[in-house]
């Protein structure tokens, strides 16, 4: 029996009650709306970006290609070289997604009049947002600003984006838990695989899409593009995670990650009973797969928010109901994507009886990272990815698996102990 | 425990061996195939695996790779 006003006995029952929080979580995608209706705070002039906190001088290129792409689409610049000197001198107000409930993949920009998904948990009445996917290719999550990617922007702002929001509105939302514990034995991971998952939200919104969107023309291209992205629900499930997550912060002495994300250049972790404090180090390069015709020479470290589906047990966690994945993303053998899995239940306090995988005899995912657990065994949460080119501008060139850095974990143990006394 | 008895009865008995007869052990274990089980580094294992040694290795390091000062934070922070 642990006395509850040690130190371990009060890391038990602020660990609990995160996990209880972690498990009643009801998790709705409710709308979706224009970031600047659906975001407080989000003005003229501010970009959101993925990871932790950064300035201009210290963005690598795809960031700073996605800057320059979004200040051309909101209207703030009017070309690449304009956006540019308007970043440089201050004009723009860069903050991370995560200082206001949202998250984004890869660059992760957010900006005033782009559409994002609405995420609600309703067990605790939070919401959480992130935009809407953008699909393979040359894209500005990867840092991609040509016109074709702007044009592409415009379409989901101006269509896709109040479709999808008239559609929504003719529901009650679609629960997220039950779709993934679904797309979880069909193979998805939900960061780098999430065939499944998509196909299943499809099969929700198009009923909804076809009672709501009048012109069967756009009805046609809305229903072929999100058809035919099998990413669609990555964006859905970071959303889904961030409003999981969100009701974790603030809880005395717990020691479980809330948020993990990178910026490109900077890896940073928030801790529950660390309030929101960052804790970061420096980002590592991803290792894996590259189209043809590129080399892990051309890669751009590790970026996004995209791990806030690793932070609530899918992504590299759930590699084992994945074994596509492994494949995909060059991380070895069937057997391998099982044993990730393992490893990542040596650095997690529990399973999720609700998101179980069935390669694995139906166990939970890995829930609950610990920093202690981190610290004690050297073992970092493993985090598939994509790879955006180092270049501004030019996109994705790969896929892989990258690992969180130990250093992020040292110091929030050390800035840990310091609130509870413990020299 | 079971190791630790096993190890004492097994000192016992090699305290009773001749010279002749401890010579003849140790040779009987080098002539015997060879089975290892590797506890921490992986190099270990795998320059046993590339003589066709079978090896099972078992991934250990020291808590908080070896750091004293957070080890000793973690003791104070597990129960």
């Amino acid at each position: 029996m642990i006395d509850d006003t040690s130190v371990p006995g009060r890391i038990l029952v602020g660990n609990e009650e995160a996990l209880g929080r972690l498990f009643r979580a009801d998790p709705v995608l409710v709308d979706v709306l224009p970031a600047h209706e659906a975001i407080p705070n989000l003005t003229e002039g501010t970009i959101l970006h993925a990871g932790p906190p950064i300035t201009w001088d210290r963005m690598c290129g795809p960031m700073r290609g996605a800057v320059a792409g979004v200040a051309i689409y909101e209207g703030w610049a009017g070309d690449l070289d304009q956006a540019e000197e308007l970043a440089s001198n201050g004009s723009f107000d860069f903050h991370p997604n995560h200082h206001f409930g949202a998250v984004g993949p890869m660059t992760g920009m957010t900006t005033q009049s782009q559409p994002v998904l609405v995420v609600e948990n309703r067990a605790f009445g939070n919401r959480a947002f992130c935009t809407l996917n953008e699909g393979l290719g040359k894209v500005m999550r990867f840092g991609g600003n040509d016109a074709s990617v702007l044009a592409r922007l415009a379409w989901l702002r101006d269509v896709l984006g109040p479709a999808l929001s008239a559609a929504l509105s003719s529901s009650s939302g679609i629960p997220l838990k039950p779709l993934v514990a679904r797309g979880l034995t069909m193979g998805d991971e939900m960061h780098q695989r999430n065939i499944g998952c998509s196909s299943l939200m499809m099969r929700e919104l198009a009923p909804l899409l076809a009672r709501s969107v009048k012109d069967h023309a756009t009805l046609a291209d809305i229903l072929t593009f999100v058809g035919s992205n099998d990413q669609f629900f990555l964006n859905i499930a970071m959303a889904m995670g961030k409003a999981v997550m969100d009701p974790l912060h603030g809880i005395d002495a717990s020691t479980i990650v809330t948020a993990m994300s990178r910026n490109g250049t900077d890896f940073g972790i928030m801790v529950s009973g660390l309030d929101k404090q960052w804790f970061t180090a420096p980002v590592e390069m991803p290792k894996g797969l590259y189209f043809p015709g590129f080399t892990d020479a051309d890669a751009n470290p590790d970026m996004g928010d995209s791990t806030i589906v690793e932070t609530v047990g899918l992504g590299g966690f759930a590699m084992a109901a994945s074994p596509a994945v492994a494949g995909f993303v060059g991380a070895g053998s069937v057997s391998e994507a099982a044993n990730t899995t393992r490893m990542m239940g040596e650095i997690t306090l529990t399973q999720n009886p609700e998101w179980t995988m069935p390669s694995l005899d139906y166990q939970g995912v890995p829930t609950g990272i610990d920093i202690r657990l981190v610290v004690e065994t050297s073992i970092t949460p493993m985090i598939n990815t994509g790879i955006a080119h180092r270049e501004p501008g030019l996109g994705q060139v790969g896929a892989g698996v990258v690992h969180a850095p130990i250093a992020c974990f040292e110091k929030a143990l050390e800035a840990f102990a310091g609130r509870l006394g413990i020299a | 425990m079971q190791l630790t008895e096993f190890t004492m009865k097994q000192r016992i008995d090699d305290s009773r061996m001749t010279d002749s007869e401890r010579r003849e052990k140790k040779l009987e274990l080098l002539e015997a195939p060879i089975q290892v089980v590797n506890v921490g580094l992986q190099c270990f294992s795998d320059d046993l695996s590339s003589q066709g040694v079978k090896v099972v290795q078992v991934n250990w390091i020291p808590p908080a790779g070896g750091n004293a000062r957070l080890a000793a934070l973690l003791s104070r922070l597990m129960d």
